[in-house]
């Protein structure tokens, strides 16, 4: 992860919620935990699921972790962190069972896959483990809810395209012919693509105004 | 001791002062207890929600497996014969669907078997007019994403179950064509289940999950007609 790059002066929270969400985010600007964004996210209901059950566990095993930072012993560190995230992994995936078995269908192993989501366990690591409990809320809220949009992003334009509706409400008229290559893994990355290709644009006519 | 430790690596600094495997064994026992009761706690509070989900989810495809029908009574088998399922606890219910006459369409079985990954549970329905299996949903699966998981969406796999013809034998105790798997493209036969191309072992999966299980209950089915037909219905959709 990029923590050398972090500024000398004390990072507020805001700093550190933000940081996640927008210039460091996991999807766009990191391109981790790239598994599940380009799995599930075939319609918006599973991409914001898929975000918020990871946002949920990065927050709650930040949490934690920071808050036993001290008692783990070094060499153990890692597979304490493991645990604790398997934990709420396990936890998140009884919730979504109880919200909505169409979902939990619909999301299938990729619940189980979030513990190996290198996001949760480098915030842990690189973050988590060195910093304060609220510091370190913020910083895993702002990379929960920059992955959560990130998989927003991909499931609204897959959705529309693949299926011509926007979380199940017909948003294209009857003589549209779904882009089924969208609803399928591939269409996920050429979205994916789509998106860095727009934020690389962007930036770069913001660098050349500068 | 401590300064003839010389097994580690020599890239990676030694801590200061290594800790004992006594304290690590503690801090991860402890931890795993912590961690231990808050799934335990997340489980026994969620349960009655997800029990309630299943249920929803069962009573919905009950409907979709048995066309036509719309209202229901639950029976279970006691040896060979069809009681209401609150005289047999525990025991293997037989759903039957009722038109708005009151009338017989089917009676919807769940059965359960290996899929390719884990328990694969699915729901029929059986129709004793048609003598076929008109409905199959997937209840439960862990099959592969995109392969696997075909046997849920594929339009021309679930076609295999609109009419899938099982008839008891002459002697009323066994199965004339019992169920088997074609290859894709290769069915001839009413009793055929045609594969998924590329997801052979899901396809047979629920070719051997149907086969066992309507070995036993059509036969039971067929011999319990007149109980089935008088069963009063208990309520709708």
């Amino acid at each position: 992860m990029s923590e050398h790059a972090s500024p000398a002066s004390e990072p507020t929270s805001m700093d550190a919620f933000l940081k996640g969400l927008w210039k460091e985010n996991p999807v766009f600007v990191m391109l981790l935990g790239m598994c599940p964004v380009l799995a599930v996210t075939n319609s918006v209901v599973n991409g914001i699921a898929m975000g918020l059950a990871s946002a949920f566990v990065l927050v709650m095993s930040s949490m934690i972790v920071s808050l036993v930072r001290k008692l783990i012993p070094n060499e153990i560190r890692i597979a304490a962190f493991i645990l604790i995230i398997a934990t709420f992994v396990t936890v998140v995936d009884y919730l979504i069972q109880a919200i909505s078995l169409d979902i939990y269908k619909a999301l299938g192993a990729f619940i189980a896959l979030i513990v190996v989501n290198c996001n949760i366990l480098g915030r842990a690591e690189a973050f988590a483990s060195k910093n304060p409990v609220g510091l370190s809320i913020a910083d895993a809220a702002g990379v929960g809810f920059g992955f959560t949009i990130a998989c927003l992003a991909l499931g609204s334009v897959r959705e529309v395209l693949g299926n011509g509706t926007f979380a199940g409400i017909r948003v294209l008229g009857p003589s549209f012919e779904p882009w089924t290559i969208m609803a399928l893994p591939g269409g996920a990355f050429f979205v994916l693509g789509g998106w860095l290709l727009l934020f690389a644009w962007m930036r770069e006519r913001k660098a050349a105004r500068a | 001791m401590a300064t003839e430790n010389t097994t580690t690596a020599p890239a990676t600094p030694a801590p200061a002062a290594g800790t004992s495997g006594a304290k690590m064994i503690m801090t991860m026992g402890g931890l795993g207890l912590v961690c231990g009761v808050l799934i335990v706690a997340a489980f026994q509070l969620t349960l009655p929600r997800i029990e309630k989900n299943k249920a929803a989810a069962l009573e919905k495809a009950i409907f979709e497996v048995i066309p036509g029908a719309t209202t229901k009574t639950v029976l279970s088998e006691k040896d060979g014969r069809l009681v209401p399922a609150s005289d047999v606890p525990g025991g293997m219910h037989y759903y039957a669907g009722y038109d708005d006459q009151h009338h017989l369409v089917g009676v919807a079985v769940e059965a359960s078997g290996q899929g390719f990954a884990d328990l694969l549970k699915v729901l029929y329905g059986y129709s004793p007019d048609d003598g076929a299996v008109v409905g199959m949903k997937v209840l439960e699966s862990h099959e592969t994403p995109g392969l696997g998981s075909k046997i849920e969406s594929d339009p021309s796999f679930r076609a295999n179950f609109e009419a899938l013809a099982v008839r008891v034998d002459d002697a009323g105790t066994g199965i004339r064509n019992p169920v088997t798997l074609a290859k894709h493209g290769e069915k001839t036969q009413a009793w055929e289940i045609e594969a998924i191309t590329g997801a052979t072992i899901s396809s047979r999966a629920v070719t051997d999950i149907l086969h066992s299980s309507t070995a036993h209950t059509v036969p039971v089915i067929m011999s319990n007609l007149q109980t089935l037909q008088s069963s009063q219905p208990e309520g709708g959709q």
